[in-house]
């Protein structure tokens, strides 16, 4: 499949997972609007964890904003047994099976049928450097690319490999940001409908935009009602370990595939 | 990336998709223990591997940066016996995420202070990996040696006391680990030793070594001849993504350093191409889609 290039851009929002969390994405869209972004693209995993996923998939297609296929689309689109979200520990993906099941059945068809059209990759263009938009990695789509174990090397790596200035990834849910020269390197934007695991409720996006000739990356906080979110979550019978994540701000199941560093930062 | 069907020999061929996770041998096949199912048979005396010098890792560091190696693994024998373990490890983490493998039991206060600060000064994680056999005295010595659920569980308590929380990683030796009940029962000891949030792997037997002789050998059934690896299967062989230096050459992976028809050369340029899986170790990781990383 040729990657779309959707064009030169000044000011760009990035949508990480969304995970079903319809109320972060329009609160992110709002504050997209007041910071005159001129476009929002959204990088895949948009159901799974929350409530009505149709929900987030019917303000994504009436806004018309690019989306990238997530691992979760790709499952749904495909008709998979389980979410290929690339786990190992069995009671993670027990979770992660009750978390899929719920939004396999809850995705209408014709959302189904649209997210098989997704594309893997988008390019665009900010001050002259080349993004490579993806969901997981560039060259695996569930691929968990953390801060502390994507080393400079490996990045140049994939760069290169993939012809990109900068690559732009979520997947992880944790944003963080690695350069290995001005305007290379890797932007985890992080997710949308999920908290970073810090003990504080509001989730996170990206804006990327062009400032002083180089590519700038701001991580932009999310307050909305996730007491909200936790009630509709709660009331469709979704696990009490995933509502307490939205009350929290701490993760609670699928620990096992983080990092040391990474793991060390949260409660559980 | 085309993952290959098979060779005129009638084994499948794994290509190597990227060297993305690069193992050292860092201490040889030399041992302060030696485990009844250790399938390189690791020893006091075992000089079949020599330690690697921080020379030596170095030279192969710098080949690897411009390979884009993702991750580095040390394992041996014992890596704490090595002299220079502190330096090769603080010269890698500046190039990259480590896991050190140890059974643990040279740990002590002084040294996990010492990893807690290398991890700290590091941007990248370094994790430590100690093996254990079983959830007390009983099941864990006859495996691993007489006296050394304890003397682990020293270098357990002095690693989460410094800070650091070790992966802990127990293989089927342990009758019934794998279950869920087995996991279940893992997961509550080790919040009993001291590690609140505990990190578990647990690993399938390789038939191959001292395990041959504790429990069994292969049987001839257990082989990859005639197969086809489709591209999914390859994607899960950790050989298509790995490469081991020990003292002797660099091999495929860190299982068939025992065979020395599994070195592919002396540089990791040397070893950037395919791998034949005419080994039975290979029917393991094929049938379990085991791989020696966390």
């Amino acid at each position: 499949m040729t990657t779309v290039d959707l064009g030169t851009f000044q000011r760009i929002s990035l949508f990480g997972g969304i995970y079903s969390n319809y109320l972060s994405l329009l609160k992110a869209m709002e504050i997209s609007r007041s910071r005159g972004v001129d476009a929002m693209i959204a990088l895949g995993d948009f159901g799974a964890f929350g409530p009505h996923p149709d929900r987030t998939v019917e303000i994504l297609r009436a806004s018309g904003i690019p989306t990238i296929q997530g691992n979760y689309e790709e499952s749904l689109a495909t008709a998979a047994e389980d979410c290929h979200c690339g786990y190992t520990d069995p009671s993670d993906n027990a979770f992660a099976q009750i978390s899929y099941d719920y939004t396999r059945e809850k995705t209408a068809v014709a959302h189904k049928a649209w997210m098989a059209t997704l594309p893997p990759h988008l390019r665009l263009t900010i001050a002259g450097k080349r993004l490579l938009l993806c969901h997981g990695s560039p060259r695996k789509i569930n691929e968990f690319l953390w801060e502390t174990t994507t080393p400079r090397p490996f990045i140049e790596k994939l760069l290169s490999d993939h012809a990109a200035d900068l690559i732009v990834c979520t997947h992880t849910g944790l944003q963080w940001q690695r350069f290995t020269g001005p305007g290379r390197g890797v932007v985890n934007v992080g997710a949308l409908g999920r908290p970073a695991n810090d003990g504080k409720p509001n989730v996170w996006f990206a804006i990327l935009e062009e400032r002083a000739g180089d590519v700038a990356v701001d991580f932009v906080p999310v307050e909305y009602d996730h007491a909200r979110l936790a009630r509709e979550m709660r009331s469709e019978g979704l696990p009490g370990e995933f509502v307490e994540t939205i009350e929290t701000g701490w993760w609670t199941t699928c620990l096992e595939i983080l990092p040391a560093k990474e793991r060390a930062r949260g409660r559980f | 990336m085309n993952a290959q069907s098979c060779a005129s020999s009638g084994f499948p061929i794994a290509p190597l998709f990227a060297l993305d996770t690069l193992w050292f041998q860092v201490a040889g096949t030399l041992c302060n223990l030696q485990c009844m199912h250790c399938f390189i048979s690791c020893s006091t005396t075992n000089h079949a591997h020599e330690m690697l010098t921080l020379a030596d890792v170095k030279r192969h560091l710098r080949e690897a940066e411009a390979l884009g190696v993702k991750e580095y693994y040390f394992t041996g024998g014992e890596p704490f016996m090595n002299h220079e373990i502190f330096e090769i490890l603080e010269e890698t983490l500046c190039q990259g995420p480590v896991s050190v493998l140890t059974n643990g039991v040279l740990i002590r206060a002084d040294t996990a202070a010492r990893l807690k600060r290398l991890s700290d000064a590091s941007e990248y994680s370094l994790d430590i990996r100690i093996s254990i056999d079983g959830w007390n005295a009983a099941t864990n010595d006859p495996i691993r040696g007489a006296g050394t659920f304890e003397r682990i569980l020293g270098g357990v308590r002095a690693l989460a006391s410094a800070g650091l929380n070790p992966v802990i990683t127990v293989t089927e030796a342990c009758e019934g680990a794998a279950t869920q009940d087995g996991r279940t029962r893992f997961f509550d000891f080790l919040r009993s030793i001291g590690l609140p949030q505990p990190r578990l792997k647990i690993m399938p037997l390789l038939r191959i070594g001292a395990e041959e002789q504790r429990l069994r050998a292969y049987e001839s059934w257990e082989t990859l001849k005639g197969r086809e690896l489709t591209p999914e299967e390859a994607g899960v062989l950790q050989c298509t993504g790995c490469r081991m230096v020990t003292s002797k050459g660099v091999y495929v992976c860190p299982i068939l350093i025992d065979s020395p028809d599994a070195k592919m050369g002396e540089t990791l340029k040397d070893t950037m191409r395919p791998f034949q899986l005419s080994h039975q170790a290979c029917f393991t990781c094929h049938e379990t889609g085991f791989s020696c990383r966390t």
